[in-house]
């Protein structure tokens, strides 16, 4: 599986929100979308996931583009998770997960959709929350199922639009260390935007710096995410702190804005 | 997990497998005893009136009328199975109440299944427009496609029929279910782009169905206004709404339009369901959300009209029998269109016989039963909309 994204522009209105972003990833990459509020991330996801089309530049799946690829297919090879979620108080948690199964469901359900919803459901430790009614959940546990609901569409591409906006710190990591053994496990990619740069730090294999729509970072992240290109792009001084553990990255001030 | 949780209730939780099947039988459960119950209804309703018929007559004269015109049919275009259709040995007698089987088959039966076909068409209408537009509070009444295809049908009938239709070799009936489905389908058009303005908002939604209701409303009473029409001269029935359209020429041409536009609306019900989630994930699962909320609009639409036309302005059973079926059953859409149909039948023939017999023999329209429940279940809906939100 390869992803390969190439100088993707995509304008609203004349206004130009993505400005030739290009990158790549391959199998079991993590890729963590960076950047403040603005700067494109939610566009570049749906723009990959299919929700709209980029104005100029191309994204391919294995070497073919994938507005050449029939969107029943595409949906098995791309799974998204939105920032903002809809559902509906009458739905249950495991019929929201088995949505991620519609592209493969003709009519009835077989018993085989119905384990993967059950698989999905335990890799998130959610599996005795099956029979609740969504709206019964807490914000944390309903953004969970909509990941297990992109876990059961069992997609080559996972595209992740800060997922863990709302889980606590514990879920935050357990969600990432699982999303982290899935990426291993199947093979697949995953393109994740985040706010928490620690994160990104943490369970990105490459980070993508987006700035005002254009890439202003590209790389491992401990090369890219420096103190000084935090103070560019968001405009907050920080430090890094190393010990046993790892990396990790504290920012502490807003510059003043001149 | 270390964490501090509430132990479970049960040691080994249900597995999806169980909560899918066990839901599953509650549903086609539903279905069966909304079907029993559709039924019973209508042989109840057939029975009663300002002349009282007893159940076991009005079975005969259905049966009896149903046989003889089977008979009838055969002798003149099959006679060769009209032979064999005479030798079977089993004969239905006819009723014993001499009046029964004009009663019963003339006048009631027309009129049952008016009711039933209405409210199977606008209560899946109104399921599926509440699935497509993801807005609880939006069925055909809501939205003003009620009043803007009784519109249209009153028009048709003001204009009336005309060289157009001799050259169509259209019906009179066709000739009204066109004009409500036009209006019907513009009234439609104008929601659909009002929902797709930017910051539209469930609410706005549902104050613009209720303007373009008014509109539609406005244009009916000025017809009136203008016209001496005979059918146009009880404007105020047109309006509230009731069965008095009801003829087995109507029936006959509905039932089919009926029939289609629920098996299209229940293909769509897996993409309904996708669209739960929202459009974008919808449209990463590979559904054409544009396509499919056109489309389920105009195939909904068709079917509200068609019914509209014969019957007048019928209120708020879009609302209820989805609503209600909601409640029960959830919101899987493959389960929710049929029974949300059949609950609404049952609950415009419930009411329709209601209508017909209080009075007796004066009847009141069904549409004055239909405001007086539907208001006070919307009123119910916002109210349970504090606590838990709508849908």
């Amino acid at each position: 599986m390869e992803i390969v994204i190439e100088s993707v522009s995509k304008e609203y209105s004349g206004k130009r929100v993505l400005d030739a972003i290009s990158f790549s990833l391959g199998k079991s990459e993590i890729v963590a979308l960076v950047g403040p509020n603005g700067s494109g991330k939610s566009t570049l996801i749906k723009t990959i996931a299919g929700v709209h089309s980029q104005t100029s530049g191309s994204i391919g799946l294995d070497g073919t583009d994938i507005r050449q690829i029939d969107p029943i297919e595409l949906a098995k090879c791309i799974g998204y998770v939105p920032q903002h979620f809809t559902y509906t108080l009458y739905s249950t948690v495991f019929e929201t997960v088995l949505l991620g199964r519609r592209q493969h469901i003709k009519w009835s359900v077989s018993d085989e959709e119905l384990s993967r919803v059950q698989h999905s459901l335990e890799a998130l430790e959610m599996e005795h929350m099956a029979g609740n009614y969504m709206d019964q959940l807490s914000g944390g546990e309903r953004q969970k199922v909509f990941i297990a609901r992109a876990l059961a569409q069992d997609p080559k591409l996972f595209l992740f639009d800060e997922p863990t906006s709302a889980l606590d710190i514990r879920y935050q990591i357990e969600v990432m260390e699982t999303m982290r053994e899935i990426t291993w496990e199947r093979g697949a990619g995953m393109i994740i935007a985040v706010h928490d740069l620690n994160l990104a730090y943490r369970y990105a294999d490459t980070v993508v710096v987006l700035h005002g729509g254009k890439m202003a970072g590209y790389g491992k992240p401990q090369e890219i995410l420096t103190p000084e290109c935090i103070n560019r792009v968001y405009g907050v001084d920080s430090f890094v702190v190393e010990n046993e553990q790892g990396k990790f990255l504290v920012p502490f001030r807003a510059r003043a804005s001149n | 997990m270390t964490e501090v949780r509430e132990p479970p209730e049960i040691n080994k939780p249900e597995t999806v497998h169980d909560l899918y099947h066990k839901g599953s039988s509650r549903r086609i459960a539903l279905i069966a005893g909304l079907t029993i119950l559709l039924i019973a209804t209508a042989i109840f309703s057939a029975g009663i009136g300002t002349v009282s018929i007893t159940p076991q007559d009005t079975i005969l004269a259905i049966g009896h009328s149903c046989a003889v015109s089977i008979q009838n049919f055969l002798h003149t275009y099959l006679p060769s199975v009209a032979a064999w259709y005479d030798t079977i040995p089993v004969t239905i007698p006819a009723p014993s109440n001499p009046q029964a089987e004009l009663i019963v088959v003339g006048f009631r039966l027309p009129r049952i299944f008016l009711a039933i076909l209405t409210g199977i068409s606008l209560a899946v209408a109104g399921a599926v427009m509440q699935g497509l537009l993801r807005n609880p509070l939006v069925s055909p009444f809501t939205l003003g496609l009620s009043s803007a295809a009784s519109f249209g049908a009153a028009l048709a009938i003001v204009i009336g029929p005309g060289v157009l239709v001799s050259y169509f070799l259209m019906s009179y009936d066709m000739w009204i279910v066109v004009f409500a489905f036009l209006f019907g389908w513009l009234s439609m058009l104008l929601v659909y782009w009002i929902s797709r303005s930017r910051g539209t908002t469930q609410s706005t939604l549902i104050l613009a169905g209720v303007v373009i209701g008014y509109l539609f409303t406005a244009g009916v009473m000025a017809l009136k206004y203008i016209t001496n029409n005979e059918k146009l001269r009880e404007l105020m029935v047109w309006l509230m709404g009731g069965m008095w359209g009801a003829s087995w020429s109507a029936v006959l041409l509905l039932i089919p339009l009926v029939i289609v536009c629920f098996f299209l609306l229940e293909r769509k019900a897996w993409d309904l369901n996708a669209l739960s989630a929202g459009d974008d994930v919808a449209k990463n699962l590979g559904i054409n959300v544009e396509r499919l909320r056109l489309s389920g609009l105009m195939i909904s639409t068709f079917a509200a009209s068609c019914c509209l036309a014969f019957t007048g302005i019928i209120g708020f059973i879009g609302l209820m029998g989805p609503h209600i079926c909601r409640m029960i059953i959830g919101n899987d859409h493959r389960y929710l269109i049929p029974c949300a149909g059949l609950m609404g039948a049952a609950i415009l023939l419930l009411s329709d016989t209601v209508a017909r017999t209080i009075m007796s023999p004066v009847e009141i329209p069904v549409g004055i039963i239909m405001y007086a429940i539907g208001g006070v279940f919307f009123l119910f809906l916002i109210m349970r909309a504090k606590g838990r939100g709508l849908y």
